[in-house]
């Protein structure tokens, strides 16, 4: 069955059930400090392998950029 | 410095001899602000946590390649957070994203024209904060009251507004400050509102701990400049108030001596 999920505001469909490593993989985001909230709560790094994506998840990536 | 040496700024258990804190936003690009920073020996420099732009080339370098975080205190902030919830989410979203960092800059605003801070909601955010451990440097209004009860609550540093955000109108109302300083037991930054060099003495003068600023430096005309012109400002500031200045008065007071003249 195919998957809606929500990355950064914008709804995604998967193909097939994955891990949040697969789906950070498939976004290219795998180099470079970010965070993850999977439907309003951290995931740590360490748990990116182990964590899975199910229907409508929705995740947040952030990154550090400039501000005052 | 002379008979009275200066203890450095110690901020969550760190010590800092640099008083200036600067951002990251509105510069050129990172190298600009990398210069900048340099210029301007500050030791912290504060950041915002921002959704990573999906369509963003791969080999794209971020700001923390270029400013290093083994190097220098990142200051994760909560701007554009407009409730308690939206900033304590953004500060443990910075933790993650920094390693397990504990220091932030929590501000929430109160709304876009002024970017006064929401004061309810940003005591509401230092409770929750404190309790989940994180050290907590505070921007607030210049009420000595509610830089109290921030105090109380447990931020290792209360930063006072000199005036709005980005508006570079200086210290509006050093005597709010002053009753700040009076009551404080942890840091008092002034956060916001220095437009120039002179600005961030007048803060340090009147016996602040330190000065933050963002667009002070960024938007001059030469931000380099104005970084080392500002690192001179905060250390000529403090070493004035260090030394204590003199008396005012109304009338002149002669400098050479009255006596001996021989006409």
């Amino acid at each position: 069955m195919t998957l809606a999920i929500t990355v950064n505001g914008k709804t995604r469909t998967l193909e097939a059930e994955l891990s949040l490593q697969d789906l950070l993989q498939d976004l290219g985001m795998t180099k470079g400090r970010i965070a993850v909230e999977l439907n309003g709560k951290i995931v740590p790094r360490s748990q990116f392998s182990s964590q899975r994506i199910s229907n409508l998840d929705s995740i947040e990536i952030v990154q550090a950029i400039g501000g005052g | 410095m002379g008979t009275r040496q200066d203890r450095p700024l110690i901020i969550g258990g760190v010590e800092y001899d640099s008083r200036l804190i600067i951002g990251s936003g509105k510069y050129k690009d990172f190298e600009e602000n990398h210069a900048a920073l340099e210029a301007s020996a500050a030791e912290m420099i504060t950041v915002a946590i921002r959704r990573v732009n999906l369509g963003q080339k791969k080999e794209e370098p971020s700001l923390l390649d270029i400013i290093s975080p083994e190097k220098y205190t990142i200051l994760p902030n909560t701007a554009g957070c407009y409730t308690a919830e939206e900033a304590v989410r953004t500060c443990r979203m910075a933790q993650e994203l920094l390693d397990g960092h504990k220091l932030v800059k929590l501000e929430v605003l109160g709304d876009q024209k002024t970017l006064y801070p929401n004061v309810t909601e940003t005591l509401a955010a230092a409770e929750t904060l404190v309790a989940e451990d994180f050290d907590v440097m505070v921007y607030t209004s210049d009420d000595p009251l509610v830089a109290r009860r921030l105090e109380e609550i447990g931020c290792v540093a209360v930063m006072p507004l000199g005036a709005p955000i980005g508006s570079g109108l200086g210290i509006r109302n050093p005597y709010n400050i002053r009753m700040i300083l009076e009551n404080a037991q942890v840091p008092v930054i002034v956060d916001a509102g220095v437009g120039t060099a002179s600005d961030a003495s007048i803060a340090m003068e009147l016996g602040c701990h330190g000065v933050l600023m963002n667009t002070a430096i960024a938007e001059a005309q030469n931000p380099i400049l104005m970084a080392s012109a500002m690192r001179k400002a905060v250390e000529a500031g403090r070493e004035a108030y260090l030394a204590g200045r003199m008396p005012r008065r109304l009338y002149a007071n002669a400098s050479s001596p009255v006596d001996g003249t021989f006409f």
